[in-house]
């Protein structure tokens, strides 16, 4: 009993589920030659044939002191990964077709620079960085999304060829980090308006609102919008700045798959459906989002942004197959 | 792609490892890298583009075409070292990537080797070890980009330099060691020094008493012999043609020596002098057996000397040389180029008839040295086609080559068969080490004669006219107005101090560092434990060591101790205590949510653990001092 505790505790004390802080040992770190290693070495097989030829007594002590630089740079290069802390960050959500960014902390409690790190995940471009002693930095590891829904940070190799270059090492960590992508957003006009159910008046171009306020400017709004002067402030500093005007509550735009063309493929709707959500919030219109099998009711805001690109994210096909049927 | 200021350094590492070359280089060749250099250096400072490839084939058919012109080919040791510095240099007009700058790099560790073909001195080495530090900060600050800072990046390099020397000693020490050349070497292999020559025409002894190089060291195994008998046999010259004196060419059979002293047991480090015989002591032994000595008793080795080399030899300082010669020998040595010297003919002959013995007629003609004007000078006046009669009866100024050149002629006229033998004599004991040091400046050469009954008996004909030559060297026998190099002349007994110091290391370096060969690797491998034969322990032994030093620096390298405050400490060593009851604080476990679980799963070490958690609290976050003694008894009273 006390000894299956003591391995529960031993487990609880190593186990990582992938989202906490982990520290690199050598059971993660591998090291191998790189190509100009391998011609290092060829060359000092070179330098210590001519030493023996010409009976160079320096000449073997030069080539002696190279190998033992190749040596020492093994475990330096090892040292440059060794023991560093990683730490999984929070993946902010991306449209597909876009890079998403799955950012890591990496923390160096040593008195050591740790240069040249490399970052890749699986076939996605690489991102250098380094690391200040006793510092901390982030990295965002791009991966490219093609497709919406929960994307899962593939494999990613932490490498380096720091000091030396003569060696390579490197570790495959592997964070539980997964990134929401939405769907590559279609940019067509809103739907007609006789068709939705709107009341009253569509964006500040009617004379009763009450002017609200201002927000930033998103992608989707159009710069006849940008309140310029309100933009000016502060020496320009802050973002473009677009009007808000305070309409009626009944204000609504029904965003409905039934309104997307039905001979399209059903992710073009939903691309067709995101890009409506997009140029909705960007107007600042009430929307809601009706899909088949499941409402969003109207609302405005960022979260419900975020709620009805997250739904569309995660719709899934069942629902659609279903209703066509 | 390669950031600008990189290419900083990569300019440092070729200017560092060419420059050095510029010593023994051509002009032109010096003078074409150093333009590449400064143009490649022009155009990176201006942000330029590089050149395109047509100009840079055009650079490497001219650098090709004058290495030929230069050295009549491209691949001897000095045409090679040419091209790799042309190379070094034209790499720089290419330089745009990582990886030309790892070729540049590797390139730079290549010339730091060939460095050695041209000296191998203290100051080579520790320059060497500067400019590889330097070539390695290059490799350094290449893959670590902008943000590897240039003092931290030497002060790496220089870590990694110093890490890598007990690799460097153990597999010096320890690495199998092949005696090479493996193949043939080009021509040019070894460079031709100055030193004593099978040849003695006069002049050539003057010339090297201007030199102060060492020619070799002595380390005698008992005391060392008083300095009149320290002679250093070389060649032996019998034929002369009224102004050159060369040794005979054909067989001659083996010598018969009978020793009449004990001998004397001496080991001689010799530096290259391209020549085939060893300087042994006047005579070497008849028990040296090693050493093939030929019929004038000069010691000779099957190869030339390339290389600084070292010999045991035996010698015998009084002896007897061959008491039955051959006709041969003895009508070879009574030769004179007919019509030449008629005056010294004269006198010789006028000599043989009054004198009664062959001794007397020696010392006939060392007495007209001694007293008559003759004057032991480096400055002789040139002599015509009687250069003998000039010599004896004109300008009476000679240096030693003069006085045994004459001797010998006299004696011979005289009808006694004599010889000019070549060598050195004297040397001058370093106090530090104890070493024999035979200079450049002490080649002498003296006359030998053929007394029936005696054999071959050395007569020195520079001792008449200088007697201080042979007690004191070369340097006492001078006036101060003749121009002997500074170091021999050097009175003062600190600066004698700082040379024989400094010669003495040198000379240690050479015998123990460079002098370190298969031979001296077997002795001490053998002083080891570890024999021929037993290669496989000799191995493990390399493996073993190398490996243990890795371990170990790897673990000095990588060993970290956090760095906590004493409370912290405190708090470590009560989770170590608190982990013996099979409780674990998890990384993100906060003492109060550690607390708190313990309380549900250990209730017995809530108590005790409580006390720890309050006091560790206030130690580090409260403001009282005391605190850290409460934790330490809370720590105590945990079970």
């Amino acid at each position: 009993m006390n000894l299956l505790a003591s391995f529960k505790q031993r487990l609880f004390r190593w186990h990582s589920d992938g989202s906490a802080t982990f520290r690199l040992t050598q059971r993660r770190i591998f090291i191998l030659p790189t190509r100009a290693g391998i011609v290092f070495a060829i060359t000092l097989a070179a330098m210590f044939t001519g030493a023996i030829n010409y009976d160079l007594a320096l000449g073997h002590a030069l080539v002696f002191l190279l190998t033992g630089l190749g040596l020492i740079g093994m475990i330096h290069t090892f040292r440059n990964l060794f023991a560093l802390w990683i730490t999984p960050g929070r993946a902010k959500p991306v449209f597909a077709g876009e890079l998403a960014y799955f950012p890591i902390e990496l923390r160096n409690d040593r008195k050591i620079a740790r240069l040249g790190l490399e970052l890749q995940a699986l076939d996605n471009p690489s991102i250098g960085t380094q690391i200040a002693p006793e510092e901390r930095c982030e990295v965002a590891i791009p991966v490219l999304t093609t497709q919406r829904g929960w994307l899962t940070l593939p494999r990613v190799r932490l490498s380096t060829v720091y000091p030396l270059g003569l060696l390579y090492a490197w570790s495959y960590l592997q964070p539980d980090m997964r990134c929401l992508v939405y769907p590559k957003p279609i940019s067509t006009p809103l739907p007609p308006e006789q068709s939705t159910a709107i009341t009253g008046e569509r964006y500040g171009d009617g004379g009763q609102e009450d002017f609200a306020g201002f927000r930033n400017r998103q992608p989707a709004d159009s710069l006849r919008h940008v309140a310029w002067k309100a933009s000016a402030r502060d020496a320009g500093q802050r973002p473009l700045q677009i009007k808000q005007f305070a309409g009626g509550a009944e204000q609504e735009l029904q965003l409905d798959w039934q309104l997307t063309p039905e001979a399209a493929d059903s992710e073009i709707r939903l691309s067709i459906l995101c890009g409506w959500v997009l140029a909705a919030a960007g107007a600042g219109i009430c929307y809601g989002l009706r899909l088949p099998g499941q409402e969003t009711l109207a609302s405005r805001g960022d979260a419900h942004r975020s709620h009805c690109l997250e739904t569309l994210a995660l719709f899934s096909h069942e629902h659609t197959s279903h209703t066509n049927a | 792609m390669l950031d600008h200021r990189c290419a900083l350094w990569i300019f440092a590492t070729s200017l560092a490892t060419t420059i050095p070359h510029a010593m023994h280089l051509p002009l032109w060749l010096s003078a074409l890298t150093a333009s590449i250099i400064t143009y490649a250096g022009w155009l990176w400072s201006r942000n330029q583009r590089l050149p395109g490839r047509w100009l840079l084939i055009l650079l490497v058919g001219i650098a090709c075409a004058g290495v030929l012109v230069e050295f009549r080919t491209l691949l001897g040791r000095d045409a090679g070292v040419a091209m790799l510095v042309l190379f070094m240099a034209l790499k720089l007009l290419e330089l745009r990537s990582q990886r030309d700058a790892m070729v540049l790099i590797t390139l730079g560790y290549f010339l730091l080797l060939t460095h050695y073909f041209y000296s191998q001195s203290i100051p080579t080495g520790l320059w060497l070890i500067t400019s590889m530090t330097l070539v390695t900060a290059t490799l350094i600050r290449v893959h670590g980009g902008p943000a590897s800072k240039p003092l931290p990046t030497l002060r790496y390099a220089g870590l990694l330099s110093l890490q890598a020397i007990p690799f460097m000693l153990v597999l010096y020490v320890l690495f199998p060691r092949i005696s090479g050349p493996l193949w043939g070497l080009p021509q040019d292999a070894h460079r031709a020094r100055s030193g004593l020559t099978e040849q003695m025409s006069p002049g050539i002894f003057s010339n090297l008493a201007l030199s102060s190089e060492i020619a070799f060291r002595v380390r005698f195994d008992g005391a060392i012999p008083a300095s009149d008998k320290l002679y250093w046999r070389g060649p032996v010259m019998e034929a002369f043609d009224g102004r050159t004196w060369r040794p005979y060419t054909g067989q001659s059979r083996l010598p018969i020596i009978q020793a009449l002293s004990p001998p004397i047991r001496y080991e001689s480090t010799i530096e290259a002098n391209q020549q085939r015989w060893l300087l042994a002591l006047d005579s070497p032994a008849p028990s040296l057996k090693e050493f093939a000595i030929n019929g004038t008793l000069t010691v000779t080795t099957r190869q030339a000397l390339n290389q600084r080399a070292r010999f045991g030899l035996v010698s015998v300082t009084d002896y007897r040389f061959n008491i039955e010669e051959d006709a041969e020998v003895l009508r070879r040595n009574l030769n004179l180029p007919a019509k030449l010297n008629p005056r010294s003919r004269a006198l010789a002959e006028s000599w043989r008839e009054k004198s009664t013995s062959p001794i007397a007629t020696v010392n006939l003609a060392l007495a007209l040295f001694s007293t008559e004007n003759f004057t032991y000078t480096l400055q002789p006046p040139l002599l015509g086609e009687h250069s003998i009669d000039q010599f004896l009866f004109e300008s009476r100024r000679g240096f030693c080559e003069y006085y045994a050149a004459a001797f010998v002629v006299l004696m011979r006229a005289a009808g006694i068969p004599a010889r000019v033998v070549g060598g050195y004599q004297g040397g001058e004991r370093n106090p530090v080490d104890g070493f024999l040091v035979v200079r450049q400046s002490d080649a002498h050469a003296w006359a030998e004669v053929w007394l029936a009954g005696q054999g071959w008996v050395r007569v020195d004909p520079t001792s008449a006219v200088s007697p201080n030559r042979i007690e004191g060297g070369i340097a006492s026998a001078m006036p101060a107005s003749e121009p002997l190099p500074a170091l021999l002349t050097i009175r003062s007994d600190w600066l004698r101090g700082i040379r024989y110091r400094w010669e003495a290391i040198n000379n240690a370096w050479n015998q123990e560092v460079l002098g370190y060969n298969p031979e001296r690797q077997r002795q001490l491998l053998s002083h080891l434990g570890l024999h021929d034969n037993n290669w496989q322990s000799l191995i493990a032994l390399l493996a073993g060591l190398s490996i243990t030093l890795l371990l170990a620096i790897a673990a000095w390298t990588l060993y970290h101790r956090p760095r906590l405050d004493s409370a912290q400490r405190l708090w470590h060593t009560a989770l170590r205590r608190i982990a013996r009851r099979q409780v674990n604080c998890a990384p993100w476990e906060t003492p109060l949510a550690l607390q708190r679980r313990i309380e549900a799963e250990k209730p017995e070490l809530a108590i005790s653990f409580a006390a720890v958690v309050d006091a560790y609290l206030a130690s580090r976050y409260g403001a009282s001092t005391k605190s850290l003694s409460d934790l330490r008894v809370a720590i105590a009273q945990l079970p």
